[in-house]
């Protein structure tokens, strides 16, 4: 169980992880609109990092920054730098296509395949080629659901629709899907948004979970569960990184009045 | 009265009951809508129902009923005596009905009054000059028998006329006094409105239904009497088709249900990946502008004649193909060919795959793509793996659109593959489809007696069993895969 007690001893280790991403000057714009603005924030490796702020802060649209699904988006265009591990994402070199099977993403609705609960935790590790034989790609589908906390409950019926699962259930089998590709960093847009609060509670295990492998960013409407989960908190605002810290020091102790307000419940 | 101006009456009456109804409502809460339980156009809906729907019903049975109880009692006044050596009972009421729709115009023409009509006497007037002179042209002089009778028909024609006229415009004045009346504060006139759109729907349904099933009898009974013309087996299982107007022909379908599927084959090779593919193009690759210039001009194949299609195959591709392939590889030199129309074919059906199919690939939610470009897909891969199994049911159904529609094509068949029943693997050779056949055993001066054109309806069936097994086949896969998807 996580208690808020534990954001203590958290904060401890965090010393000796490394920077995974670090961003700098980050401008967003959809075609004349300017989303994002000058957005600073570096995220470490092994840590949850929670991004809250009202809707239409542009939270999401940064998170997208992260593994340039912003691409698929016509009118999108991103300045400034985002390095990943010293990389710069937006390089030309850089093929979208592979910084995303390093950069996993959950998305806000659950989005299984119309395909079989194994065909969809399979599909990352076929289409990058990571499993040498069958008995090797069982194996990973097996963990994968494992980690998602979804074995049990699928595994007597693998071949059957992932589209015929609860949602709970099914958003578990795309992070199930996300960790299958051994990505180093999972993004995650508000995963339990659409999800009841037992099956929130499960997801938020796993997130804690994965912080020993990977380093995980999520966005995130519910307070409580940015204070749950996560580490480091930036709080959005119009577009603006307002404050980014500790999660215990953005909660109990915020510097900027704008943040103040929206965790006591005064915007947003 | 004409029936036209009848229904103008109906109509003027209902429009007023509306006007009327609503008025009424209106005035019985003072002005306050809220008091009333529908809006006040419901109100008048309600008076406009009631006054043109039972006046309009008892119209159309009555214009359906009439003529055959009118004929059944003229019938009666004419003996066997009044029937012509080699004519018929029919023969002579259809020569009674055509005097008496002349009579009008004759008294016309003549400046006859209504009584010097009745006096005139088919024996020492000639009627058949006269009603020459009108443009009813009669085989032969008319007989006083004949004539009494076609004066009594237009007698009773024109009282049912009156008649119907007084039942209906009293039916609706009826109607429309009744749903006025009715008109209270609590009455539930949206109830009443919203019925009778369920009704109207309902009927409108019933028409494509009741058409279909008209069809099929028609299309079987014909059948059943070309069968007992000539043998089933015969039909099915003969493998030469040779028909001949003085008889002993040869009927067998296999080689136009072989030249039936040959060509739809060919076309459904060249159009179902040419129309898949660009419908991807177009859904997950083209921009903006070029979608909106693309799919028009795409679909404008569909709106092109197929006659037209047929001159492009007989005058461009079918030479083409001849000389450029046909000859010089040794496989014929004919300019008709199941190559010449499959191919044509498979042009013209390109923008049935391709429309129906872009839509459905638009239609897989934007949320899948993002989960699997979020995975390191890259769009080919999307696009294979969960973008095409996802519209795969959709897509199954527009090729078996597709497919419908080139078995039943005629004009492209008849300009490009000619009309020589054959059966022959050679794509290059002429061969002839179930269609052409049908329209060719159809031309001309021909009764419907023989078995050589009532094979066209055995032909039609046939026709119609296939298409009709394709769309069962196209429901059963997309159920499966909708079980297996969804």
């Amino acid at each position: 169980m996580m208690k808020d007690n534990r954001i203590e001893e958290r904060t401890v280790d965090m010393d000796m992880t490394e920077t995974k991403i670090s961003a700098r000057n980050v401008q967003v714009y959809y075609g004349e609109t300017h989303a994002i603005r000058d957005v600073d924030v570096d995220i470490l490796d092994k840590t949850v990092t929670a991004f809250i702020g009202p809707s239409g802060c542009g939270k999401s649209t940064f998170l997208r920054c992260l593994n340039r699904m912003n691409d698929t988006i016509p009118i999108c265009r991103v300045e400034g730098t985002i390095l990943l591990d010293g990389e710069d994402i937006y390089d030309k070199r850089v093929d979208p296509v592979q910084l995303r099977a390093r950069v996993g993403m959950v998305f806000q609705k659950p989005n299984p395949f119309p395909k079989s609960i194994y065909d969809n935790v399979a599909y990352g590790p076929r289409i990058h080629g990571l499993a040498r034989s069958k008995a090797e790609l069982d194996d990973i589908v097996e963990k994968s659901l494992r980690r998602a906390a979804l074995w049990s409950e699928a595994k007597d019926r693998l071949d059957q629709p992932g589209t015929g699962l609860s949602g709970g259930q099914q958003q578990r089998l795309c992070i199930a899907r996300a960790v299958a590709t051994e990505p180093e960093v999972l993004l995650m847009d508000e995963p339990c948004s659409a999800l009841d609060p037992i099956a929130t509670a499960q997801v938020e295990e796993l997130i804690d979970e994965l912080r020993r492998d990977y380093s995980v960013v999520i966005v995130t409407h519910s307070m409580q569960q940015a204070a749950r989960v996560s580490q480091k908190t930036a709080f959005f605002h119009l577009g603006s990184l307002v404050e980014f810290g500790e999660t215990g020091e953005i909660f109990t102790n915020p510097q900027d009045p704008r943040t103040e307000s929206y965790i006591t419940g005064r915007i947003g | 009265m004409t029936v036209g101006l009848i229904l103008l009456i109906v109509l003027a009456i209902a429009l007023s009951g509306y006007v009327l109804g609503r008025r009424r409502s209106l005035r019985m809460v003072g002005g306050d809508i809220r008091k009333l339980h529908s809006l006040p156009g419901f109100y008048g809906q309600s008076v406009l129902i009631f006054a043109a729907v039972p006046a309009l019903l008892v119209m159309l049975g009555w214009m359906l009923l009439q003529p055959p109880l009118v004929d059944r009692h003229v019938a009666r006044l004419i003996t066997e005596a009044d029937i012509a050596e080699g004519s018929s009972r029919d023969l002579v009421m259809s020569d009674v009905r055509r005097i008496a729709d002349g009579l009008d115009q004759m008294m016309a023409a003549e400046n006859l009054s209504e009584d010097a009509l009745q006096a005139l006497d088919a024996g020492d007037s000639d009627i058949r000059a006269k009603l020459g002179n009108v443009g009813i042209a009669l085989g032969s002089d008319v007989r006083s028998a004949v004539f009494e009778a076609a004066k009594v028909y237009r007698d009773s024609a024109a009282t049912g006329r009156t008649l119907m006229t007084l039942a209906v415009i009293g039916l609706a004045l009826t109607g429309a006094v009744f749903g006025y009346l009715r008109i209270a504060p609590e009455y539930r006139a949206r109830n009443v409105a919203e019925t009778s759109v369920k009704a109207l729907l309902i009927l409108s349904s019933f028409v494509a239904v009741l058409t279909t099933v008209g069809i099929v009898l028609s299309l079987l009974f014909e059948s059943l009497h070309f069968f007992r013309l000539y043998p089933a087996r015969e039909f099915f299982f003969n493998l030469t088709w040779n028909p001949q107007f003085r008889g002993g022909s040869d009927l067998g379908i296999f080689p136009l249900l072989w030249g039936t599927l040959y060509v739809s084959f060919v076309a459904l090779v060249f159009a179902v990946p040419v129309g898949l593919m660009a419908a991807i193009y177009l859904a997950e690759y083209a921009s903006k502008p070029v979608r909106a210039v693309a799919k028009p001009l795409i679909e404008i194949l569909a709106g092109i004649p197929t006659i037209v299609y047929g001159l492009f195959a007989l005058i461009t591709i079918g030479p083409l193909l001849r000389d450029y392939f046909a000859q010089p590889l040794g496989l014929g030199a004919s300019s008709s060919s199941v190559m010449t129309a499959g191919l044509v074919m498979g042009i013209m059906l390109i923008p049935f795959v391709s429309s129906l199919s872009d839509d459905v690939i638009n239609a897989v939610p934007q949320a899948v793509r993002d989960g699997s470009y979020g995975l390191g897909a890259t769009q080919s891969e999307t696009i294979r793996q969960v973008i095409l199994p996802a519209a795969l049911p959709g897509i199954v159904g527009a090729i078996l659109l597709a497919a419908s529609r080139a078995i039943g094509e005629t004009m492209i068949v008849v300009m490009g593959a000619g009309a020589a029943a054959k059966l022959s693997l050679n794509p290059f050779e002429a061969m002839t489809t179930i269609t052409v056949k049908i329209v060719s055993q159809l031309t001309g001066d021909t009764e419907f007696a023989s078995p050589e054109t009532l094979v066209a309806f055995a032909l039609g069936l046939s026709l119609f069993v296939v298409t009709l097994g394709l769309n069962v086949i196209a429901l059963y896969v997309v159920r499966k895969y909708r079980e297996q998807y969804e």
